[in-house]
């Protein structure tokens, strides 16, 4: 392990060239990363914006702060900018696009070129999505339903689809990479069966971003196509289908839900190992079970549409296939608590963020259940219920898992440590300002308060109240991170080359890493997660 | 970008510098070819998930509107592909065997063969425009209903039926277009000898794309030509 004063002298991709073009024709995987980090925070922060102007609103029974009008584009533009402009590109396109390659021995992704082009694609389609919001927005709801997307809304729904259209593309192309460089940029000696789970995770998101973002993206051409020229493939006072929209738009968007939780699952299975000192248990089920969730959750799309006038026999099928995709994702949650069973356990902030997922998923999933069951699901449909369930998901799983990431892999991606009692500070404050918010809304769907509306019966404002609450701590909780990271790129503490003590090729590289990551090609002869043999950290980042 | 940190056996220059050796990065780009043609299968299938459920719905107006193409135009056209995807096969055996001038001449053949595909079918397009069967608001199926008093044409599902017309060859002749610029590139670097039997990935990863095109189209062909030519009773 090199010392703190030649780590800090040492040539790495942070320092190795300076200047602005330096970053835009950047060709290396770690600055790409880096530019995706800057643009989806971005994002992430307009999104945000947009939920606190909704919460806001909801604060009163009365539609008072915004109009009816406003408020559909107001849920909109939260839905379609969280979902593809920062849940989706979150933890592939940032730490994965740091660390795929660092993980497997290799100097870079396969196509280095595709990968800046893909970061390109995302900022076109990030300016024309911004562009779009600035000159009004689109009202249909993140999902477009026909036919009010294409023949009765009248408000930008052509540029906010070709935004996405393009994102897609990146999206599309960031998987590419990530296939072909799993399978043929590997180090001798990292076998199929010695890659970090973070891999097979992100192995198995790729394959999903590949063969279902291709369809939302002609589904979203079809519906562009339909509203300039009056196709009317899915009017149906011209014999056209809307359910066929709804079918081809929830082959990719159910998915895309997989798309943001399982790299969060990468995640916290090298979160959960490291920090209780164990290999972590039954690696090949939790590898499989990635691959298992991909191939499940292209199987059950239809379960959006159990009101929609699907038939009762496509509709039970559908139920007990999304049954099925628990039974994987119920393997890793015992998997990871199996890990963690007599295991020398350390509170680090990154392992508050995996706890943090392991139960808030656990709760996302479940009620996931409740949504698959034909007779509850006529019940809560479309209800707050449906809104709680996907942000426990969305937000309880994907950005803690994404957090947590961000937190154990920021000395090797900057060099600096961020402040461990602020960390956890920010760690608690997330996960009781996300319960706060968002159990409420369990309940509130549940006594029936449909989703969608700017006014509700005053019956239901306490629960309201608690949850717009909830949504400002969990604000607070979200720009903290931010400002200690930026904090710490100056001020941090210098970090060694493994400060956790964890596995993983990764950590045998400086901090930061040198541009070709590795001064010679890795050999790995051990198997992952060789925790027995890897000595703990001294301080074991219990510091107070 | 200079050099690698262990450059030291004799380097092809185009090695990129995060391969390891040329024949990696040869199976890189040819697997990274295979699984965009993956995504583009997933592209095209929504169209044909959709194509499937109204001709089955509307087999009536599907037939009737397959009958009004020009079906000698059609095969004309799938001919003229079938020997663009016999020149780019021999294109890139010419490319493994080093043979410079043949593979300029064949990836040439190539894009006339390709820019043909696109005239006729622009031709087709100039008829239907006159025919009125462009979908919008000047669309028009008076002269199928007139054609076949026999069978029950509804103008809509006749519209349907041009949508996905226009879209999925639209969509292949966009694919079309983006071929013959690529196969531009190539064989101006054919040109300048940039292609030798050690390296020849893009001649061969964009073979792969244009066979990939030509097969799309070999599934366009009888879906939207050929539904239903029999003589009406």
């Amino acid at each position: 392990m090199a010392t703190a004063a030649i780590t800090a002298e040492r040539e790495n991709y942070l320092n190795r060239e300076y200047g602005i073009r330096s970053w835009l024709l950047t060709t290396d995987h770690k600055r790409i990363a880096l530019l995706y980090l800057l643009s989806i925070t971005f994002f992430f922060f307009i999104g945000g914006f947009f939920a606190l102007l909704i919460r806001l609103e909801l604060l009163t029974p009365a539609g008072d702060l915004v109009q009816a009008d406003t408020y559909n584009k107001l849920f909109t533009m939260h839905g379609q900018v969280m979902v593809f402009f920062f849940l989706i590109p979150s933890i592939p396109a940032v730490l994965g696009n740091f660390l795929v390659p660092l993980m497997i021995g290799a100097r870079d992704l396969a196509f280095p070129r595709i990968n800046l082009l893909s970061w390109y694609l995302y900022i076109i389609a990030g300016v024309m999505m911004l562009h779009c919001i600035l000159t009004g927005g689109a009202d249909t709801g993140w999902t477009f339903y026909t036919p009010f997307s294409t023949a009765f809304s009248n408000t930008k729904v052509v540029e906010a689809g070709l935004a996405i259209f393009v994102a897609g593309f990146s999206s599309i192309l960031t998987g590419l990479n990530f296939v072909v460089t799993i399978h043929r940029m590997r180090a001798p000696g990292m076998t199929w069966s010695r890659l970090p789970l973070f891999i097979w995770a992100h192995y198995a998101t790729s394959i999903i971003q590949l063969l279902g973002t291709p369809v939302l993206a002609v589904t979203l051409l079809l519906v562009v196509l339909e509203r300039a020229l009056h196709l009317g493939i899915f009017d149906p006072t011209r014999g056209g289908d809307p359910l066929l929209f709804q079918h081809l738009f929830w082959f990719y968007s159910h998915p895309a839900v997989y798309i943001m939780i399982l790299p969060a699952m990468g995640v916290v299975t090298e979160i959960v190992p490291c920090f209780s000192r164990k290999r972590i248990f039954g690696y090949k089920f939790v590898a499989m079970s990635s691959i298992a969730i991909a191939v499940f959750g292209f199987l059950v799309w239809a379960h959006h549409m159990f009101v929609a006038g699907i038939s009762l026999y496509s509709a039970l099928v559908f139920s007990i296939l999304s049954y099925l995709v628990a039974v994987p994702s119920a393997i890793k949650v015992f998997n990871w608590t199996a890990t963690m069973y007599k295991g020398s356990i350390s509170f680090a902030t990154p392992m508050l963020y995996a706890l943090g997922f392991i139960g808030l998923f656990t709760m996302g999933g479940l009620t996931g259940l409740f949504l698959a069951a034909l007779g509850i699901d006529v019940h809560v449909t479309d209800t707050y219920f449906v809104i709680a369930h996907f942000h426990y998901i969305m937000v309880g799983g994907a950005v803690m898992g994404y957090l947590g990431g961000m937190h154990f892999w920021w000395p090797k991606i900057s060099g600096r440590m961020y402040p461990e009692f602020l960390g956890k500070l920010a760690a608690m404050i997330v996960f009781i300002g996300f319960n706060l918010t968002f159990f409420p809304q369990f309940i509130l769907g549940y006594l029936g308060m449909p989703r969608r509306y700017w006014q509700y019966p005053p019956e239901f404002q306490v629960l309201n109240v608690l949850s717009t609450a909830g949504s400002t701590i969990l604000a607070v909780g979200y720009l903290l991170p931010m400002v200690y990271f930026l904090w710490s790129m100056r001020y941090g503490k210098i970090a060694e080359d493994n400060p956790w003590g964890a596995s993983g090729l990764e950590w045998t590289t400086t901090s930061p890493p040198p541009t070709f990551n590795f001064e010679r090609t890795p050999e790995v002869t051990w198997e992952a997660y060789d925790y027995a043999h890897i000595p703990a950290p001294e301080e074991a980042s219990v510091e107070p | 970008m200079s050099h690698s940190p262990s450059a030291v056996e004799q380097h092809n220059p185009a090695l990129r510098h995060h391969f390891a050796d040329m024949e990696q990065q040869r199976q890189a780009s040819s697997l990274g070819m295979w699984v965009f043609l993956a995504t583009e299968v997933m592209f095209f299938g929504g169209m044909f998930c959709a194509y499937l459920i109204y001709r089955y719905w509307y087999f009536n107006e599907f037939a009737a509107g397959s009958r009004s193409l020009d079906i000698w135009l059609g095969t004309i056209n799938t001919a003229v592909l079938i020997c663009s995807s016999l020149t780019v096969a021999l294109g890139v055996r010419a490319a493994q065997m080093g043979k410079r001038k043949l593979l300029v001449i064949l990836l040439l053949l190539t894009i006339v063969f390709g820019l043909a595909f696109l005239g006729i079918k622009g031709v087709e397009w100039y008829t239907k425009f006159q025919e009125h069967h462009i979908p919008g608001s000047s669309f028009s199926a008076d002269d199928l209903i007139r054609e076949y008093p026999q069978i029950r044409i509804d103008p809509s599902h006749e519209q349907i039926f041009f949508s996905l017309y226009f879209a999925m060859t639209g969509l292949h002749a966009l694919h079309m277009i983006i071929g013959v610029g690529i196969f531009t590139f190539l064989t101006y670097y054919a040109w300048k000898g940039r292609y030798t039997p050690e390296y020849h990935n893009p001649v061969e990863i964009g073979g792969l794309y244009w066979h990939f095109v030509d097969i799309i189209w070999i599934y366009l062909f009888p879906l939207l030509y050929l539904i239903d030519r029999k003589p009406l009773k």
